[in-house]
């Protein structure tokens, strides 16, 4: 057993003598005794920090993904993280600080969230960013939320182009709210809005790119939010702000993201960072924490939480949002790997994964019984048909020191809007700036060989 | 006796260095300045006008910054120095459990073969990741008395939000339904947040003159259209419910669930489990009671676990252990659905796992024992110049009211915390609860040390003296800080939420 307590013994008899009590039940007297546990919980006994290591470190050892050159993304990507943005990233003042609810010593976290703020509108292209929601599956539930709040209607249409695990979660929360919610079929990759009926939606929701990594043409569901004021909200991948256009440049009134590309490990899913915006006028209703500057009482230039009156603390079941926490520290770490990546980097990154999937696209088409699902534009990710299964394929390719990508029937359950007919044998490529060329044909090797055997 | 000489906790040496103001990265760009560096791909470098199409180039360039890597280490590092921590000093605020968060748990979380995992590998390569998480929710089951859990939450509200769909997804399976859920008015603003975004409406039990809920009031309030109640025990002034036998009893007996918030477990971890006080849901902090570090406001996590009924509605993917003894991810059909993009907070929740496996069952129990220790000894010593609100045994932290100093000498609860400020502890939490006058609530933590508690007695007792002697100063504190007070309404009247806002 161990622990992080200081009190030597000497110094509880003393504490206690002081409380006029003989032992530390006497703290929980007032308890009722049949509720107190008498044989402690039923766990292990405690273990020094190195007899503990060898357990994690095991635990560690058996996650074969973590060796394999990554080729999977489907919303999780393996970008660079340089050594200094993790030594910043680190830095404890920063890990273990809480909310700022005390600006004047909390200065360094609402300063670099500003940073963050600005740079999520940048790359969203719209004024009004928040300090952060958990990930991009509750960015989209805080925006349907908003939408309903802001429209007063609760029907939503939803593209099935988003990412599975998104929508899942909209369906989710949406047994609280009452939400219904419309999902749009995909054709030949594509949202095919003329299937759907959108009169009396709050929300129109769009993925850009689409989680089968597909360029969508964003302005037919602008025009389809005008004709029946909805609010549009765009789900898109900040790293394509590198090159794309931007949400807020497409007419989004919210924009959703998922911030782990920004300098934050693949983590098996979490922490990752939940990044949203939104135009001016749908302000009030923002979910989540807002850093805003102001000034101290000397003029100095100083940052602080604000339009807290929104917040559940403050409006409690009027609130629109529960968000209390959120991620902070990947927020933070987003600012770090921005200013690391600055202007021309940002765009670097983008390009470099734009090449290496399309390079790594045409390379695939010399494998007989390859096909790529659909043959409208991409940015850094696509779909294929194997003439296998894609989980044998993945198990075998993990053999030959590939995470070849992600089985779109693992990812979607064994049906999905976005992709009519068999998900089995339909796999997720994704290339980012980490990938080389010798490491692609290396891939495209191994993949030839694993369709053939 | 005890040695007062030594208080570890108190950060008064720390200078937080100038009082400029520190420009941001934007200013501090110069155009062509670059710091990253990338791999050399080696691919053939085709312009992006042959690889995309141009309706969605981007015709203008979105700009970031452009500083040195030595000027981005020296940004961010001057920006830490003008920040509090646990690691600077001791964090009183209460209901927030700012213990001290051992580095080990850190290390576990940058083991390679941890965060370096694609959430999507198969199972077949992640089984390390599901085992881990696997029995992590055997323990936290184990210390809650629950029968099942789901890790995916990411923090206690979105926890709490998944609970109350839980308790819907009963009342429904069941034919029933229920409207309304019971909150005290002592509760956190997130619990009747949620409870409006699961679709329940707020019924407020008002607290008694002891600051417990007001069990013949409950009584009342209860009837068929009640989901539940949702408890936080020890409730948010510190203090235990000590009828809260009766109280599950009562709401049982009427159809309803009991909702555990978990905010305050660090108050009975080991030694007493929710479980066994008739709560059905309970959701954890992780970044409390389990010491992962609070990030600045996040990452947090926010795992829920239920009674043997509600099971087979928790969120799905769960971590399962097959009969061949591997790891899978299992999703029942009555699953409400994921309440996560992917499977949680791992990192967090691996941070959590090391953390229990260090303390073990008994290690847990001396947790409780002396967070609850530390709030007796601090009331007790700063009873005669700033009272309880409730003036008996309290938890892991007591609520005190600086009422009377308001009254006497115009010093508010907002101007003690201040003056802590320059004192060099971080403040209490203040104005919450809500049914305290100029609440100031203390949660020490047990990784504070009795000098430490002294040391703050000692800083809180000079700021009463001062409140008598020159209030002005309080109003003005602090003053040694890199800002003072600072315009909250410019700020909101005012929005500057970017550099870029005019």
């Amino acid at each position: 057993m161990a622990d992080y307590i200081p009190h030597t013994t000497a110094e509880v008899a003393d504490m206690l003598e002081f409380l006029g009590m003989n032992s530390l039940d006497d703290l929980f007297a007032h308890i009722p005794d049949a509720l107190k546990l008498s044989r402690g919980i039923d766990i292990p006994a405690g273990v020094s920090e190195p007899d503990a290591a060898v357990l994690f470190n095991e635990f560690a050892a058996r996650n074969d993904a973590a060796k394999l050159l990554c080729f999977a993304g489907a919303g999780a990507y393996d970008h660079e993280v340089p050594p200094v943005v993790k030594a910043l990233g680190s830095r404890s003042e920063f890990v273990t600080a809480y909310t700022p609810y005390q600006p004047e010593v909390a200065q360094g976290v609402l300063q670099a969230v500003f940073e963050f703020q600005t740079l999520v509108s940048r790359i969203s292209g719209l004024p009004i960013p928040n300090a952060s929601l958990y990930d991009a599956a509750t960015g989209l539930v805080e925006a349907l939320n908003m939408a309903s709040g802001v429209k007063g209607r609760s029907k939503m249409i939803i593209s099935a182009g988003v990412h599975p695990h998104w929508r899942q979660t909209a369906h989710t929360f949406a047994r609280g709210t009452g939400h219904e919610i419309v999902e749009v079929p995909l054709v030949n990759g594509l949202t095919d809005w003329s299937a759907v009926d959108c009169t009396n939606a709050a929300a129109i929701v769009v993925g850009y790119p689409n989680f089968l990594g597909l360029l969508e043409d964003v302005s037919v569901a602008r025009s389809l939010a005008d004709a029946n004021d909805a609010l549009l909200i765009v789900g898109a991948d900040p790293i394509a702000a590198g090159l794309l256009k931007t949400a807020g440049q497409w007419g989004a009134d919210i924009f959703i993201g998922e911030g782990q590309p920004f300098g934050t490990a693949l983590s098996y899913g979490g922490p990752y960072l939940g990044l949203f915006a939104c135009a001016e006028e749908l302000i009030r209703k923002l979910p989540g924490r807002i850093v805003g500057e102001t000034v101290d009482t000397e003029g100095r230039r100083a940052y602080v939480t604000t339009l807290r009156a929104r917040e559940q603390d403050i409006r409690r079941e009027k609130a629109t949002s529960n968000i209390c926490s959120n991620q902070t520290l990947m927020a933070v770490t987003a600012a770090i790997q921005l200013g690391w990546l600055g202007t021309a980097g940002l765009r670097e990154v983008a390009l470099s994964c734009a090449r290496g999937a399309h390079y790594l696209f045409e390379e695939l088409k010399s494998i007989e019984g390859v096909v790529r699902l659909s043959d409208e534009a991409f940015f850094r990710e696509f779909c294929v048909e194997l003439p296998i299964a894609a989980e044998v394929a993945i198990v075998e390719m993990a053999k030959r020191g590939f995470l070849a990508g992600v089985s779109l029937a693992q990812l979607c359950g064994d049906s999905d809007l976005s992709t009519p007919g068999d998900l089995s044998r339909k796999m997720l490529i994704a290339v980012t700036e980490k990938r080389t060329k010798s490491e692609i044909d290396a891939y495209v090797s191994a993949l030839r060989e694993v369709v053939a055997s | 006796m005890i040695d007062f000489a030594a208080p570890g906790g108190r950060a008064s040496s720390l200078p937080l260095l100038g009082r400029d103001v520190e420009p941001t990265l934007f200013e501090m760009s110069v155009a062509g300045r670059r710091c990253f560096q990338l791999r050399t791909t080696g691919l053939p470098q085709i312009a992006i006008e042959e690889l995309i199409p141009s309706a969605h180039l981007n015709p203008s360039t979105v700009e970031i910054a452009e500083v040195s890597e030595r000027d981005l280490v020296a940004h961010f590092t001057r920006l830490s120095h003008r920040q509090f921590s646990v690691d600077l000093g001791m964090y009183p605020l209460g209901s927030c459990t700012m213990k001290y968060n051992p580095k080990f748990c850190d290390a576990v979380a940058a083991l390679t073969g941890l965060n370096g995992v694609h959430p999507a590998a198969p199972a077949s390569l992640t089984q390390g990741w599901i085992e881990l998480l696997w029995i992590l929710e055997q323990r936290l089951v184990a210390i809650t008395g629950m029968a099942g859990a789901t890790l995916q939450p990411a923090a206690g509200a979105a926890g709490e939000l998944t609970g109350l769909l839980l308790i819907r997804a009963y009342h429904e399976a069941r034919g029933e339904i229920r409207t309304r859920i019971l909150i005290p008015d002592s509760a956190h603003g997130t619990n009747p947040a949620s409870v409006t975004l699961g679709g329940y409406e707020v019924t407020t039990i008002p607290s008694n003159e002891r600051g417990l809920v007001d069990l013949e009031v409950l009584k009342r309030s209860l009837g068929p259209d009640v989901a539940g109640i949702m408890l936080t025990n020890p409730n948010t002034v510190g203090l235990f419910e000590e009828e809260i036998q009766e109280i599950a009893k009562a709401v049982h007996d009427s159809g309803g669930l009991l909702y555990y918030d978990g905010a305050n477990l660090n108050a009975i971890v080991g030694v007493l489990r929710p479980g066994d006080m008739g709560f059905d849901v309970v959701h954890m902090n992780l970044h409390k009671t389990f010491a992962t570090p609070h990030g600045g406001g996040g990452p947090g996590a926010g795992p829920v676990a239920v009674s043997e009924r509600l099971v087979p509605y928790l969120p799905g993917p769960r971590p399962a252990k097959a009969d061949d003894g591997s790891f899978e991810w299992k999703t029942t059909t009555t699953s409400i659905g994921r309440v996560h993009g992917w499977h949680g907070n791992a990192l967090v929740l691996a941070r959590a796992l090391a953390y229990i496996t260090v303390h073990g069952d008994d290690g847990l129990r001396r947790v409780a024992q002396h967070a609850v220790l530390n709030a007796n000894w601090l009331r007790v010593r700063l009873s005669e110049f700033l009272p309880a609100a409730y003036d008996r045994v309290c938890m892991h932290e007591t609520t005190l009211s600086a009422a009377a100093l308001k009254a006497k000498y115009g010093v508010r609860g907002l101007d003690i915390a201040k003056g802590l400020l320059e004192e060099g502890f971080h403040s209490p939490t203040v104005y919450f609860p809500l049914i305290v006058d100029e609440a100031l609530m203390f949660e020490p933590t047990e990784t504070e040390s009795v000098q430490t508690l002294e040391a703050l007695a000692l800083a809180l007792e000079r700021i009463v003296g001062r409140a008598e002697t020159d209030p002005e100063s309080l109003h003005a504190a602090p003053r040694t800080t890199p800002v003072s007070r600072v315009d909250e309404a410019r700020a909101a009247r005012m929005l500057k939420a970017t550099a870029d806002a005019t």
